[in-house]
């Protein structure tokens, strides 16, 4: 119980979250979009780290979350680079027409 | 403490040849590292006649703490020699560059060259399986580059060959050295596991035949490719005939050691009983490679690839030794690789220069060189002499005391590897007349005096083998005390 | 007594390294006299180790200089053996050896090669006297190979005919199969009785008979066919007098062809005990004597009929050697070397009056031309036919007397063989030296005598054909056969001549009469009736035309040996390395690629097909955790 609720809705929001991301990665074309997508799934694990974390009265969950943020945040500071630097070649950001490297 | 310098000197000349500054000489640095290599390794040799420098004859460091491998070099026995033939044979192989042959990318040569230089040294004189390995495979890097740089036509494929074969057959090693690694945590209360030479040695007679038999599969055929033993020679005539000529010394003179070395201390003494159950057949194999080199050399038309199928001759005869387990066999394998070693190197010298000088090396467009040069035909049929074991050139010690041994284990093995003794005289001695012998059939080439370093070799090829054949003693004594200990 | 040896063995090696490395630079008197020298002074230090080794212990002088070959049990010291046997051997050497030194300075003057032919000529005694003097028998194979390679280089020494290098190398690899029965009989002798050394295996009870003992008589035996030109390994020897003549009076009939008889005669003991190897050897000796001589009647190069007759006298050599009369075959090989080489030589002082011809078909008449070579030939000649009191008679009949005792079928053999010596040498006599001369009349005019630097050696070689006798009386006559007894401490197992006197003297007479009328027979058929050998080969009778190509032989061997090597190197080269090799790694190549091909058909490049891929992977992993 953390504040009187219990842990099962934090799981089930964290889910839902993942889900969704997963579903937008798999789905969309839009590279933005899939990177957004991807943020959410980094997020909903870090609502399980920061709910698991406060049960157990340990911070190295906490703490690990930072860590998280902080790949996040590069991640996506890299990827966005990448993103300009594909739209400026092909002046698109479709996942389908990157397909060079398969032959 | 020698050991390290051994190691670091190359490593060293490596290093300092990669920059900018070592490139314009490359060369003259070049000569300068192998030859103080060479002081050292000679030092090495005169410390070893005393028995209290074992100080500065041995390292034994903890290396990687958490799998227990350890920094342990010994400079002696057959470890000695075979540093010693290492930094003699880079000596000569350096002596034997020319000027432009290696053109702008010249330091880059030198300098890949003394990588392997180091590789090897290490492969010799480690006691430890995990550095053992880790030189074993750093060898293959440079050796793979400068064939891959300097080969003739068709180099891709070749060296692409030669990097797979060698490779997956160190891997097998690998995978037997892991193997015996985790069996040695049955050696001691603790379970503490080694990489120690001498702990494989008890740990591999701790295992089932069966067990013995893996390990000794595994092993066998990383060594068995580098070797290399029949049926597993196919990427070697290739791959000699198409490195440069240096590469092919480094291979033939050097590299195929590590291979028979590794037969003599890593297999043979580790699993016994596998050796036992399975020496029939892997002599078999060894001198099936003794008969088809000899049988493929009598009619190669390039003198280089002759070489190579000549080379694989020797060495089956070697590895059939090595795998017969007899006392004399072990004393002559461990004086012929010394032999072989530096013979081949001299044979491949003569290659170098009949290059340079006529520029063709087939046997068929050469003819009638002794009118032209005869000390170099002299020094050349000395030579000659040395790779088909006539007495008093240090190549009839060892292949005498391999086929002794051979007969001591049975004498019809004896006699099949023996006809190398025949065969052997008869492809050199014809490719000897063709190239050297009778009136000079070609115009279009001359064989001027030989350059003083290109002279100055072969003397020092002519040195060892007959230094060697006359007073063998002067490295018996050494490798004799270490295979004694193997045998224990 | 060690420095004298190692003088006796080093001084022509210093020779030799001195002609090699600075023969060019040196007046073709310096290089002579340093040859010479060299040799020279080997003998006179040779003659005083045999004047010390009669006072030795034992007869026996044995000094070790070094360790050379070590390898746990095997201990094989760089050392020399100096006993009845081998003094005996290094004074015909060096002896024989200076004599032919001397003759070659004026034989080989005008050669180009000076140098180089005695520094190879020095370095042949030098390996010579290492095969007889060392201690062990791989100090023995020392010799053994070495003189291989002094005879290699000097078969070819004219090295811009390919003739002559393909001499050289045949005999070089025929040599070489030899040797390879001689290393395998060693390691099975060092197997067996647990060491090389004369010291460890001439102790008494050193050598007993052993299942292995007939397989190491074999082998060594087999060595000894190769050296010593034997059935089945001889047909190199004809071929090898290619070489200046010079070399072939000393390796190739005096001396290296003799390595074979010192070896057995060195392993006695084993001889002795192996009744079937004391047997194969002499068929084989006894065969190889009729053969060769049967070759020799209808050749026409006076070498060749010295070659063969060298071939068919070792033969007789090695029957002795069968019927375990080792001191009458070393007494031959004695005499051999007088005769044999005085027969060379005076061939080579033929061929240089000459001007290089061979053929006895264009001599005759030479006797007046030069008769110091005419009369020094006719000595060697009816020293080797047999005839009393020169010194091939009592050898000869010494041998005969023995293997009479051994095996009558064998006496028969050589009793052919003797006749048939006889009348050949006498044919190449009377073809060379009698009747009118068949080379025309410029060549006539050219005929001269060697200087006295080539005829002297031959008269000293003479005289010793004369009297070498001397060195081996019967005692049948009432002499006391000195060499019998002087190596009587080397017959380890001795066999004593048991026959009656009667049957000895009727032994005698029939070797006498036989030769006698092969003579006359000769004599009838080359000067009272004249019959001249054909010019043209296509005249020959189909049997003499057998013979003359040597009973084909050569070809034989090379059907059935050579080219079916090389067939089976192309087999490998072509067959093996070129398709079944490498057709496997093209096909583990291709195979992998082929897979590679089809496993990235699965690569669409769509990035969501990855990820759902990846996703559901994931969850198939993750679903089988428990």
């Amino acid at each position: 119980m953390i504040n009187g609720i219990s842990i099962d809705y934090f799981i089930l929001l964290s889910a839902v979250l993942f889900t969704i991301g997963a579903i937008g990665v798999m789905a969309r074309r839009n590279s933005i979009i899939i990177f957004m997508c991807i943020e959410l799934m980094l997020n909903a694990v870090n609502i399980l780290l920061v709910a698991f974390s406060t049960l157990h009265q340990n911070a190295e969950g906490q703490v690990f979350v930072f860590f998280v943020m902080t790949v996040a945040a590069a991640e996506v500071s890299v990827g966005l680079a990448i993103l300009t630097m594909i739209y400026r070649n092909i002046k698109s950001i479709d996942t389908n027409l990157l397909s060079n490297l398969k032959d | 403490m020698i050991g390290n310098i051994l190691i670091f000197i190359p490593l060293i000349g490596f290093l300092a040849l990669l920059s900018p500054t070592f490139r314009s000489n490359a060369r003259r640095y070049a000569l300068f590292f192998v030859g103080i290599e060479f002081l050292v390794a000679l030092m090495a040799y005169a410390l070893n006649y005393s028995d209290n420098n074992s100080i500065l004859l041995k390292v034994d460091y903890t290396w990687i703490n958490a799998i227990n491998a350890h920094w342990h070099l010994h400079v002696t026995g057959v470890s000695l020699s075979l540093a010693l033939l290492n930094a003699i044979v880079f000596l000569l192989i350096y002596l034997s560059v020319d000027a432009s042959q290696y053109g702008e990318k010249a330091y880059l040569f030198y300098s890949l060259g003394l990588l392997m230089q180091m590789a090897m040294m290490g492969v010799f004189l480690t006691k430890d399986a995990f550095s053992f390995y880790i030189f074993w495979e750093l060898s293959l890097i440079p050796i793979y580059l400068i064939g891959l740089l300097w080969g003739e036509t068709g180099k891709e494929k070749i060296t692409l060959k030669f990097f797979l074969y060698t490779f997956i057959g160190s891997l097998f090693m690998l995978a037997g050295f892991i193997y015996l690694y985790h069996h040695t945590a049955l050696l001691n209360e603790n379970g503490q596991k080694s990489w120690d030479i001498l702990s494989f040695y008890q740990a591999g007679k701790l295992l089932t035949p069966a067990q013995q038999t893996v390990v000794f599969w595994f092993l066998f055929l990383g060594f068995a490719v580098k070797i290399p033993i029949f049926p597993f020679h196919s990427w070697q005539p290739d791959t000699y005939t198409n490195m440069p000529v240096q590469g092919t010394m480094m291979l033939s003179g050097l590299m195929l050691k590590m291979g028979l070395y590794g037969l003599l201390f890593w297999l043979m003494p580790v699993v016994p009983e596998a050796v036992e159950s399975w020496r029939g057949l892997t002599i078999l194999m060894a001198v099936s490679g003794v008969i088809y080199g000899s049988l493929a050399a009598l009619v190669q038309t390039d003198f280089k690839r002759l070489l190579a199928y000549a080379s694989m001759a020797h060495v089956g005869l070697i590895s059939a030794g090595i795998l017969s387990g007899t006392r004399q066999a072990y004393d002559g394998a461990a004086m012929q690789m010394f032999a072989h070693g530096i013979y081949v190197t001299g044979l491949f010298y003569v290659v170098h220069l009949f290059e340079k000088h006529t520029g063709t090396r087939n046997i068929y467009q050469l003819g009638g060189i002794r009118n032209l040069n005869g000390q170099f035909s002299n020094l050349f049929l000395i030579i000659l002499l040395g790779s088909i074991a006539l007495p008093l050139t240090h190549g009839f010690i060892g292949e005498f005391l391999i086929l002794v041994g051979l007969a001591k284990y049975q004498l019809v093995w004896a006699a099949i590897a023996g006809l190398s003794v025949i065969l052997g005289a008869v492809y050199m001695l014809r490719a000897y007349q063709k190239m050297m012998l009778g009136d000079v059939v070609k115009t279009n080439y001359s064989f001027g005096a030989l350059e003083a370093k290109d002279k100055w070799g072969l003397f020092l090829v002519v040195f060892f083998i007959l230094l060697l054949g006359i007073y063998p003693q002067a490295l018996n004594y050494f490798t004799s005390l270490n295979i004694s200990e193997i045998l224990k | 007594m060690a420095y004298i040896l190692l003088g006796i063995v080093l001084l022509p090696l210093l020779g030799s390294i001195i002609n090699g490395l600075l023969g060019k630079k040196l007046s073709k008197s310096n290089v002579a006299t340093i040859a010479s020298g060299s040799i020279g002074l080997s003998f006179v230090l040779s003659i005083i180790a045999f004047i010390q080794l009669q006072s030795a212990e034992n007869r026996v002088i044995n000094v070790d200089y070094y360790k050379w070959v070590v390898s746990g049990m095997l201990d094989v010291p760089m050392g020399f053996w100096l006993d009845s046997l081998s003094s005996l051997y290094i004074l015909v050497i060096t002896g024989v050896g200076f004599l032919i030194h001397v003759y070659s300075i004026g034989y080989m003057h005008e050669d180009d090669g000076f140098s180089r032919y005695f520094s190879y000529l020095n370095l042949f005694v030098f390996f010579m006297l290492m095969l007889v003097l060392g201690n062990s028998y791989v100090t023995m194979f020392v010799g053994w190979e070495g003189v291989g390679l002094c005879s290699y280089l000097l078969i070819g020494f004219w090295f811009k005919n390919h003739a002559y290098n393909d001499a050289a190398k045949k005999a070089f690899i025929m040599n070489r199969i030899g040797d390879l029965g001689f290393i395998l009989g060693m390691a099975l002798l060092f197997i067996t009785y647990g060491s090389l050394n004369y010291a460890d295996l001439n102790k008494p009870g050193a050598i007993t008979y052993t299942s292995a003992t007939t397989a190491i008589a074999l082998l060594l035996f087999l060595g000894a066919t190769g050296k010593s030109a034997q059935i089945p390994l001889y047909t190199w020897l004809p071929d090898a007098m290619a070489g200046p003549t010079p070399v072939s009076a000393l390796i190739h009939a005096a001396t290296m062809v003799t390595a074979g008889i010192y070896m057995v005669v060195r392993s006695n003991a084993i001889y002795s005990l192996s009744e079937t190897a004391s047997l194969v050897v002499g068929i084989v000796g006894g065969v190889t004597a009729l053969w060769a001589a049967i070759i020799a009647t209808l050749q026409f190069d006076i070498k060749k009929i010295l070659a063969y007759s060298t071939v068919s006298q070792l033969g007789l050599m090695f029957l002795g050697l069968g019927a375990n009369a080792y001191s009458s075959s070393v007494f031959h090989v004695i005499t051999h070397a007088f005769f044999k080489a005085l027969l060379f030589l005076g061939a080579g002082s033929v061929i240089h009056a000459m001007g290089g011809e061979q053929d006895i078909r264009k001599m005759g008449g030479l006797s007046k031309k030069i008769p110091t070579t005419y009369l020094t030939m006719l000595i060697a000649t009816i020293a080797i036919s047999g005839i009393p009191p020169f010194s091939g008679f009592f050898s000869k009949d010494e041998i005969l007397a023995h293997v009479y005792e051994y095996n009558k079928g064998l006496w028969a053999l050589g009793v052919i063989a003797s006749m048939l010596t006889a009348f050949y040498m006498f044919r190449m006599l009377f073809l060379t030296f009698w009747g009118y001369f068949r080379g025309g009349s410029e060549l006539y005019k050219h005929l001269h005598e060697s200087p006295s630097v080539m005829t002297i050696p031959l008269m000293i070689l003479a005289v010793l054909s004369v009297i070498g006798g001397l060195l081996g009386l019967p005692e049948l006559i009432g002499a006391k056969n000195w060499i019998g007894h002087y190596l009587d401490n080397v017959i380890l197992i001795k066999t004593y001549l048991g026959l009656s006197h009667s049957i000895e003297w009727m032994l005698m007479g029939i070797a006498v009469a036989g030769a006698v009328a092969s003579i006359y027979f000769a004599y009838q058929l080359f000067v009272i009736n004249g019959v001249l050998p054909v010019e043209d080969e296509a005249e020959l009778k189909w049997w003499q035309k057998i013979i003359y190509h040597k009973f084909y032989v050569d070809e034989l061997y090379d059907f059935i040996i050579r080219r079916p090597i090389d067939f089976l190197g192309k087999v490998v080269d072509r067959f093996f390395e070129k398709m079944v090799f490498n057709g496997i790694n093209d096909s583990i190549s291709s195979i992998t690629l082929f897979l590679g091909e089809w496993i990235r058909k699965i690569h669409i490049g769509n990035i969501a097909y990855y990820i759902m891929a990846m996703t559901i992977s994931i969850i198939v992993i993750l679903s089988m955790i428990k």
